[in-house]
């Protein structure tokens, strides 16, 4: 292995280019680079009627739900493992608040519901995974077939097929307003805070890195595999209970068959952007938010730009691939050989 | 009895016993008329899980067969738009889907990028590039499609094969000859059940491992051929979660996501199981879709902790 | 010594380098026709190198290789596989989902008219089989079978026709007795049919049951060959650990007295079946008792089944007067055990991890998740460790994974220092430490046997046992057998003991 002095600026160049946060900032640089030239104002916040407005706001807006949802996957993929039924349970948590709503429940108590949902598919998952020892892809694929279902059969429960509901508090929590910031945005920065509580101000974080690090050394050294899959699993059943809550209160209907459709695609490619790996290992909570926010970006400037947006597909395709191939080691090795070949 | 042949025999007689719960249930359930509407509606999904089948038995996975069907469905009906006989565009995406398939594969081994994000990403393309292409939906017009729908051979009852079913039962049988009676199927079951055994076998990784996703890509692209040939349409929604159905039908048909054990034949039956739980489901006006999901999603659940049962136990032996 | 015999091979001055270490140094090896010749050597002796080059995995870099008189180049596996020289390693590497015809035929299936022909791949399968008087199903899986069989199997299809040479690489690593003799007669079947067999193993029983000539490596050179009747025991095992280098013993412990505190520890008939006949181990309070064995012997085994790392399936432990039932790594380490253990990458390092983090993990799951060390904490344990061991590493918050092999090993220590035990059992703690930094961790672990840690400490170097340990446990071929303590403890002493002149 050709060994360069760190202070070479090869090697430096190197270092950086190794480091995967650098991959998502980068990206999210040029996106913003290119709206600056191609669409002039991009940039411009303005406040009407006591709220902000602006590109950017509806950046951090709509990334919001799959923001939270790509924290919960990216504690799950720290432990080797992942999470398809996020969707689902997106889907359950809108239906069940329906469901509450017309039955007459105290909104407050109802939000809790919707959470003990989220919180009991994650039980399930984390059974599957954790006690019967069932592979991650396998055991929440379970979920994610039925769970749809789940939430059509419990629309019927109240004789429903799209209902729909009014929550003050719900509706509040989505859609509302602080002052000039979205309240998504502080609940959403609130859940940030709370899982970053969790992960770097317990041990819980630790324990989660070691079991999908390296599960056999972990064992060793006494941590319990079991219960710190089970935590990641209920984890991300709760993030995607909140995800639940406020896309539910967006529309303010239930509608298993739509609602999140696609989310966890894209929460697992946030978290793999901001630099997570699928066979486990560190947990980048931040940069798993920088992720979100790349894959919104990319939308966001395709409506603004004039483009028609069914490029966003294509234009989000080709993003990705370019920041894995990037993030691959035996590719960038090929790409250094060639250039420094040639340059001699 | 082979161990082996039990993971099929359950499947095969999950599905018999679907099939004559439907006709208790129903009158005229058991007919051949029903069983040869099953074959045809799924006959375009059924063939590209049987390559998706390929991919699962050497331990991969792959997610963009759904937004293959889709992207070939749509650039037929545009070929068609410009004069194209269909069989040529037909041709021309099964070389496209042998293609791309052998792309991803590529990626995945050079790289070192897992299946599921590679193959995500070409799910993403393909169904973007639809976007791009159509909207809407856009009809075939040219008359070979309409002949080929109209042709079907009678079976004793009242059913008819359909030619979509047909296609399917061919490329279905192709499958089988590959995977077991050439070298290739042969390393195929290896890499899925040891990796680096096969290796140190002498198992040719990097072809075998570009060869697998190219195959599956052709099966997709041939999904995508018959469903755009039975609707007479390039729609660019097809295909939607389709990769869901066919990873489903892989599985209950006995084959292990964990790749090295399971036989190509009972995706076919996976597949069937499925079409037919979403036929009985529609047969009785009173129950909702949900049933649907709900039905697929607990058999799968029962396939998946016999069959952890299963290998728990000689994998155990195994490693003493 | 003898003189190598014509043999189907022989490998004539070989030498090989590697960047900073020899290697193979001018190592002369040759097998007959119709020998089982036992290759012998601790670790680090040679052999797998030697093997390498024999069967094309590696290039010498001198030397010459003879078959049948005719000089060779074997450049590449495929080579030596078409030259008549077939493989059989420890792990079985075959397929165990697919059927035994299935292995057997992979990649050189008979085919007909471009597809296989699996009537024909049967047969051959079975003929294949019935050469090494086998007689199973070829059509279940692998996997059903038993360990020995799957190992058979491999050996099957290593077996071409004109296979001249098989070099069998442990194969009764994972065997038990009986295995171990069907293995045997299917050796001596082959040797009667005229194939020159290379026999690597580390169990000495075996060697004498089943070995015609014995060659001992060390240090990549060949130290001793010759008939196994004209080489006892005590002569093989003093050639692989080199007891007739002269010199002085150095013994740390300076009291002729044993260590007079309560026992913290107490194993009694505990053992696992194919790993460790059952045994009884004692720890007192500040004592340091060494388990010393030949490679393969049971070190890592005893250790792993005293700390709960391997379940056992018999006999019990006490922990300072309380049993340990369901012994677990977790819960040896909530009451006082820690262990580091010798595979540091495959078990013991969190390679993306910092070095901080790995040294204080043990420690914080016997905390809990709650009770998170703070980062304060946490940095001043990895400088106190840092500091004590002499880690070199520009900070603590580089990945470990980054640091050099000897570092990683005192990380793992660190480690285990740092979680407070009362017993700490250690599993070849110096392997890959330079040599400055050998002394250091010696003098420690007597340091610490002072401050009153009871410790086990299992080490393939003889020299480091006898410098720290108050008492010995001796191993051979996976059983205790016997101890030695005190003034008794000397090189010679274990050497006699392990090659059974003494008991």
């Amino acid at each position: 292995m050709k060994v360069e002095s760190p202070a070479s600026p090869n090697g430096r160049l190197r270092a950086i280019a190794r480091h995967r946060a650098v991959w998502p900032l980068v990206a999210l640089a040029l996106i913003f680079a290119v709206d600056g030239v191609i669409s002039p104002g991009f940039f411009h916040i303005r406040i009407v009627e006591g709220r902000l407005f602006g590109n950017l706001i509806d950046i951090l807006y709509r990334a919001t739900p799959t923001a939270i949802v790509a924290l919960g996957m990216a504690i799950v993929i720290g432990t080797k493992g992942i999470d398809l039924s996020v969707g689902s349970i997106i889907a359950i948590i809108g239906a069940v608040i329906t469901w509450r709503i017309h039955a007459g429940d105290p909104h407050f108590v109802i939000l809790l519901i919707a959470l003990g949902t989220g919180l009991l598919c994650g039980l399930w998952n984390g059974f599957l995974v954790a006690v019967l020892d069932i592979q991650p892809i396998i055991a929440t694929l379970i979920l994610m077939v039925s769970g749809r279902g789940i939430g059509l059969m419990i629309n019927l429960l109240y004789g429903g097929t799209n209902p729909s509901f009014q929550s003050e508090l719900l509706q509040g929590l989505s859609v509302g307003h602080i002052s000039l910031i979205p309240t998504r945005l502080v609940l959403g920065a609130a859940i940030f805070a709370a899982l970053w509580l969790l992960i770097r101000r317990t041990a819980l974080g630790l324990f989660l890195e070691a079991v999908g690090g390296n599960s056999a050394a972990a064992d060793l050294a006494g941590v319990d595999a079991r219960l710190v899959k089970y935590a990641a699993y209920l984890i991300c059943g709760l993030c995607a209970a909140w995800a639940g809550v406020i896309l539910a209160a967006d529309t303010h209907t239930s509608d298993p068959v739509s609602v999140g459709l696609y989310i966890e695609l894209d929460a697992i490619l946030a978290v793999v952007i901001g630099g997570g790996s699928l066979s486990g290992g560190r947990i980048y909570l931040g940069m798993t938010v920088l992720g979100a926010l790349v894959i919104q970006a990319l939308t966001t400037s395709i409506l603004t730009s004039g483009l028609p947006p069914e490029y966003n597909l294509v234009v989000k395709a080709f993003v990705v691939i370019v920041v894995l191939l990037l993030q691959s080691n035996n590719l960038r090795t090929a790409l250094y050989a060639s250039f420094s070949g040639r340059k001699r | 009895m082979n161990e082996k042949y039990l993971p099929l025999l359950a499947t095969i007689v999950v599905f018999l016993a679907l099939f004559l719960s439907g006709g208790m249930l129903y009158k005229n359930f058991l007919s051949t008329l029903v069983l040869g509407d099953i074959l045809a509606d799924n006959a375009f999904i059924i063939t590209a899980a049987i390559g998706t089948t390929f991919v699962i038995l050497s331990g991969g996975i792959d997610l963009s067969i759904g937004s293959m069907i889709g992207f070939v469905g749509v650039v037929i009906a545009n070929l068609d738009a410009v004069g194209w006989h269909p069989l040529a565009s037909a041709a021309t995406m099964l070389a496209f889907g042998v293609l791309f398939g052998g792309l991803q594969g590529l990626i995945i081994d050079f790289c070192e990028i897992q299946p599921f994000i590679a193959t995500l990403a070409g799910l993403f393309l393909l169904r973007g590039a639809c976007f791009m292409i159509n909207l809407d939906s856009v009809p075939i017009r040219h008359p070979f499609v309409e002949s080929f729908a109209a042709l079907s051979i009678e079976l004793p009852g009242e059913g008819y094969l359909r030619s979509s079913a047909i296609v399917m039962l061919l490329s279905l049988a192709v499958a089988v000859v590959v995977a077991h009676f050439t070298r290739f199927g042969a390393n195929v079951y290896a890499i899925g059940g040891d990796r680096t055994s096969a290796q140190l076998m002498g198992v040719p990784m990097r072809q075998t491992s570009v060869a697998i996703y190219a195959l599956g890509g052709f099966y997709s692209a041939l999904g995508g051929v018959i469903y755009a040939f039975y609707t007479s349409s390039g729609y660019p929604l097809a295909g939607t979660g389709n990769e869901l159905t066919a990873i489903a039908s892989v599985v209950l048909g006995g084959t292990l996501l964990t790749g090295g054990v399971g036989m190509v034949a009972g995706t076919l039956f996976g597949g069937m199981i499925l079409g037919l739980i979403a036929t009985l489901i529609n047969f009785n006006g009173s129950l909702n879709g949900a049933w649907i999901m709900i039905a697929g999603g607990s058999l799968l659940f029962i396939f998946i902790v016999m069959q952890r049962s299963l290998v728990g136990s000689f994998r155990l032996r195994a490693t003493n | 010594m003898a003189e190598p015999s014509t043999g189907r091979i022989e490998m004539v001055g070989v030498s090989k380098a590697f960047p900073g270490v020899r290697a193979l140094d001018h190592v002369d090896f040759a097998v007959a026709a119709g020998e089982v010749h036992a290759l012998l050597g601790e670790n680090g002796a040679g052999k797998s190198t030697l093997i390498k080059i024999m069967t094309g995995a590696l290039r010498r870099d001198e030397g010459e290789i003879r078959l049948d008189g005719r000089t060779v180049e074997i450049a590449s596996p495929g080579e030596a596989r078409a030259l008549g020289i077939g493989a059989v390693y420890q792990e079985v590497n075959l397929v165990p989902t697919m059927s035994v015809t299935k292995n057997l035929t992979l990649g050189r299936q008979p085919r007909r008219f471009g597809l296989i022909s699996w009537r024909e791949a049967r047969e051959r399968a079975r003929e294949r089989l019935k050469r090494l008087n086998i007689d199973i199903d070829v059509e279940r899986p692998l996997g059903s079978y038993s360990v020995a069989v799957q190992q058979l199997v491999a050996i099957a299809r290593a077996l071409e026709e004109d296979t001249r040479v098989l070099v069998l690489d442990e194969p009764t690593a994972s065997l038990d007795a009986n295995e171990t003799q069907l293995l045997f007669s299917v050796v001596r079947d082959l040797k009667s049919r005229g194939l020159a067999i290379v026999f690597i193993t580390h169990f000495i029983d075996q060697v004498y049951e089943i070995a015609d000539r014995i060659s001992v490596l060390r240090n990549g050179r060949l130290v001793g060959v010759a008939a196994r009747e004209d080489l006892p025991p005590l002569r093989l095992i003093s050639l692989m650990l080199g007891r007739e280098l002269e010199r002085t013993e150095e013994r740390l412990v300076t009291s002729a007295l044993p260590p007079e505190g309560p026992t913290v520890l107490a194993a009694e008939g505990v053992g696992r079946r194919r790993t460790l006949a059952p045994f009884d181990l004692t720890l007192r309070q500040g004592e340091v008792v060494g388990l010393a064995g030949l490679l393969g012997s049971g070190r890592t085994e005893i250790a792993k089944l005293i700390f709960g790392a391997i379940r056992p399936d018999s006999g019990r432990v006490e922990l300072a007067g309380e049993p340990l039932t369901a012994p677990s790594p977790r819960k040896s380490l909530r009451r006082g055990m820690a262990f580091c253990p010798e595979d540091r990458k495959a078990e013991g390092l969190l390679g993306e991890l910092s070095v901080r983090e790995n040294i204080v993990l043990a420690l914080q799951t016997k905390r809990g998740w709650l009770r998170r060390l703070s980062q304060a904490e946490q940095e001043k344990l990895a400088e106190e460790m840092i500091e004590a061991l002499g880690i070199a590493t520009p900070d603590a918050d580089k990945p470990v994974g980054q640091l050099s092999g000897g570092n990683q090993q005192k990380v793992l220590l660190a480690r285990a220092l740092v979680s407070n035990p009362r017993v700490l059992i250690l599993d070849e703690p110096t392997r890959g430490i330079d040599v400055g930094a050998h002394a250091e961790i010696v003098s420690l672990i007597r340091k610490l046997s002072q401050q009153g840690l009871a410790l086990l400490v299992a080490s393939s170097e003889l020299d480091e046992l006898v410098a720290v340990s108050d008492r010995i446990a001796v191993l051979r071929d996976r059983r205790k057998i016997g101890e030695i303590a005190g003034t008794d403890i000397t090189r010679a002493a274990i050497i006699d003991t392990i090659a059974g002149a003494r008991t």
